[in-house]
């Protein structure tokens, strides 16, 4: 007894192979739509931005003049925060997620923490902002700071480096603890030579694009209240600051068309920034990636 | 001699002093076990466990799957409590001390009693690295040292000669019979008293089998070593001891050739005539 008729199979052939077809040149459509609207954001900028980009542009303050406006101040208010940001972030959030890693026991509490990190990673930066305003800003007087700025983009980038750590420490293979507890090595003997050795490349990845989010995000820099007009550079974490998004911001609501053009230059400048971050990460996945 | 030096707090006594020996063929009991219990949670994994491990002896520990084998193996390490939800009842004692006695710290024993895993499980690095981690870990930064510790214990692991001109190579890039002897060279780097050793050559192949069994025999001059193995020829082709296991029990134990050629219950003569298991 056959199951399959010959026949009739040869007759669906087309029809399946046209299904087929069908759903590839879905695929290929959604693909090609996404990058035509990245081709075409890409297009407008750097047609609108690069008669603005010059050295002077990178060495100017803000000015009411389009032509004399300049990035300096933002540009260096951006590496100032980063330089806050970077170190708290990354030292907090690679603790925790050794700890919930590796030292926290497996219960309901634990679990319940792990989950709601994650949680926090998707909770809208503009939430984060307003904690900033209320606990740094506010609480802790530390005015429109750079260090009230730096903690609160700390926090809104945490749970993103958490995760990713959590992610790459665990991707550390069981037996390579077993073989270091084998000899007498003590937890934290295990973790400094064995675990974060195994994990770095992972949580520097993570980590990278975690900075580069904060370095583009306005939201909570808005609500903080940080000028943007500003014609000093701070000289400390306590000084007032402006960044490149907010800069870039300000210059877009501008009614003269100039602005548009000084704005379209400011992001390029910020997207040259994040586009060296991000091959810093690569580079860094792809040279220490470590095989089991 | 290479002295390791203790990083332990100094009122623990590493080595208790060595029984005496009453006839000259009595050895020394390295583990004695008595009454001991362990659970995985709700299931009792090891039940009434009594028996005594022998200086230079290879002790080998037989039965079918989930029999209970590997977790008695690393009850003497207490690898074991690193499953959460382990209980344990009763005693290991080890030279005379209870290891699950609370002023016993794990890192001190397991300094003493090294284990050799299933899958060779070398550290990404240097062939070097990996065998000067156990001394390393232990506070010995002298690179002389370091340096004849790592040449003994490849010897120790008869794998000098394959890898001596390749020592900053990752140990990786050996073949998994090598990756085994390396993990053993790594363990006798730590100078250890006993070597566990969880079925070391299921992963490998019949000639790196046939090597590192070689190797146990040697090994047995110096260490006391208990293996564990699905093979049951190979228990018998290399052990002094057996132990059949047979759902968390202790069937039977006795000298190997005695299991093997006239085993006192049913059930031994039926697993090792491969009637189950």
């Amino acid at each position: 007894m056959k199951y399959l008729n010959d026949a009739l199979v040869m007759k669906r052939m087309g029809s399946r192979l046209k299904s087929n077809r069908i759903w590839k040149a879905i695929f290929i459509i959604a693909t090609s739509f996404a990058l035509l609207s990245l081709a075409v954001l890409l297009f407008r900028i750097f047609s609108q931005g690069l008669g603005y980009l010059n050295l002077d542009f990178l060495t100017n303050f803000a000015s009411r003049i389009p032509e004399k406006a300049g990035i300096k101040a933002a540009l260096v208010g951006s590496l100032w925060l980063m330089a806050i940001v970077a170190p708290v972030s990354i030292i907090l959030g690679v603790s925790t997620a050794i700890y919930l890693e590796e030292y926290a026991k497996k219960n309901k509490l634990n679990d319940f923490i792990r989950m709601n990190i994650s949680n926090l990673a998707g909770v809208p930066s503009i939430v984060f902002g307003l904690l900033g305003l209320t606990v740094f800003v506010r609480l802790m007087d530390l005015g429109k700071s750079i260090l009230a700025a730096g903690f609160t983009m700390s926090l809104l980038i945490l749970p993103v480096i958490i995760v990713a750590a959590q992610e790459a420490i665990r991707a550390v293979p069981n037996e390579q603890r077993e073989a270091s507890y084998g000899m007498g090595a003590t937890k934290w003997q295990t973790i400094v030579r064995v675990v974060l050795p195994a994990a770095i490349p992972g949580i520097l990845t993570g980590s990278i694009l975690a900075l580069s989010r904060a370095i583009g995000e306005t939201a909570p820099l808005v609500v903080i209240g940080i000028p943007v007009i500003l014609q000093f550079l701070p000289t400390g974490v306590f000084d007032s600051f402006t960044a490149l998004p907010m800069q870039i911001f300000d210059w877009a609501k501008r009614p003269q068309e100039e602005f548009q053009f000084v704005a379209a230059a400011g992001i390029i400048v910020l997207m040259t920034v994040l586009v060296f971050m991000n091959s810093i990460a690569v580079f860094i996945r792809n040279k220490f990636q470590k095989r089991y | 001699m290479i002295q390791l030096k203790e990083k332990t707090a100094p009122k623990i006594i590493v080595n208790e002093p060595k029984k005496v020996i009453t006839s000259p063929t009595e050895k020394n009991v390295v583990f004695k076990t008595a009454n001991f219990d362990l659970w995985y949670g709700e299931h009792h994994a090891l039940k009434n466990i009594n028996m005594d491990i022998l200086e230079n002896e290879v002790t080998a520990i037989i039965g079918p799957s989930g029999c209970g084998k590997s977790t008695y193996v690393k009850a003497l390490n207490r690898m074991v409590e690193l499953v959460p939800i382990v209980r344990t009842t009763g005693e290991i004692n080890y030279r005379g001390r209870n290891i699950f006695s609370a002023d016993y710290e794990v890192e001190e024993l397991r300094t003493k009693v090294g284990m050799v895993f299933q899958k060779p499980n070398p550290f990404p690095k240097s062939i070097y690295d990996n065998i000067a981690y156990g001394p390393r870990i232990h506070g010995i930064k002298n690179k002389k040292i370091l340096d004849e510790i790592v040449e003994k214990s490849l010897r120790g692991a008869a794998i000098w000669d394959d890898v001596k001109d390749r020592l900053n190579q990752n140990a990786y890039g050996l073949s998994g019979g090598q990756q085994q002897r390396i993990c053993i060279a790594r363990c006798l780097a730590v100078e250890p008293d006993v070597i566990l050793m969880d079925e070391p050559t299921s992963a490998l192949d019949p000639i790196s089998t046939l090597k590192v069994e070689e190797l146990v025999q040697e090994l047995k001059e110096k260490y006391s070593i208990v293996i564990v193995t699905h093979n049951m020829q190979q228990a018998a082709r290399i052990s002094d001891k057996t132990a059949f296991f047979l759902n968390g029990e202790i069937i039977e134990f006795d000298q190997t050739d005695k299991i093997f050629s006239t085993p006192a219950d049913q059930r031994t003569e039926d697993y090792i005539s491969g009637r189950f298991g």
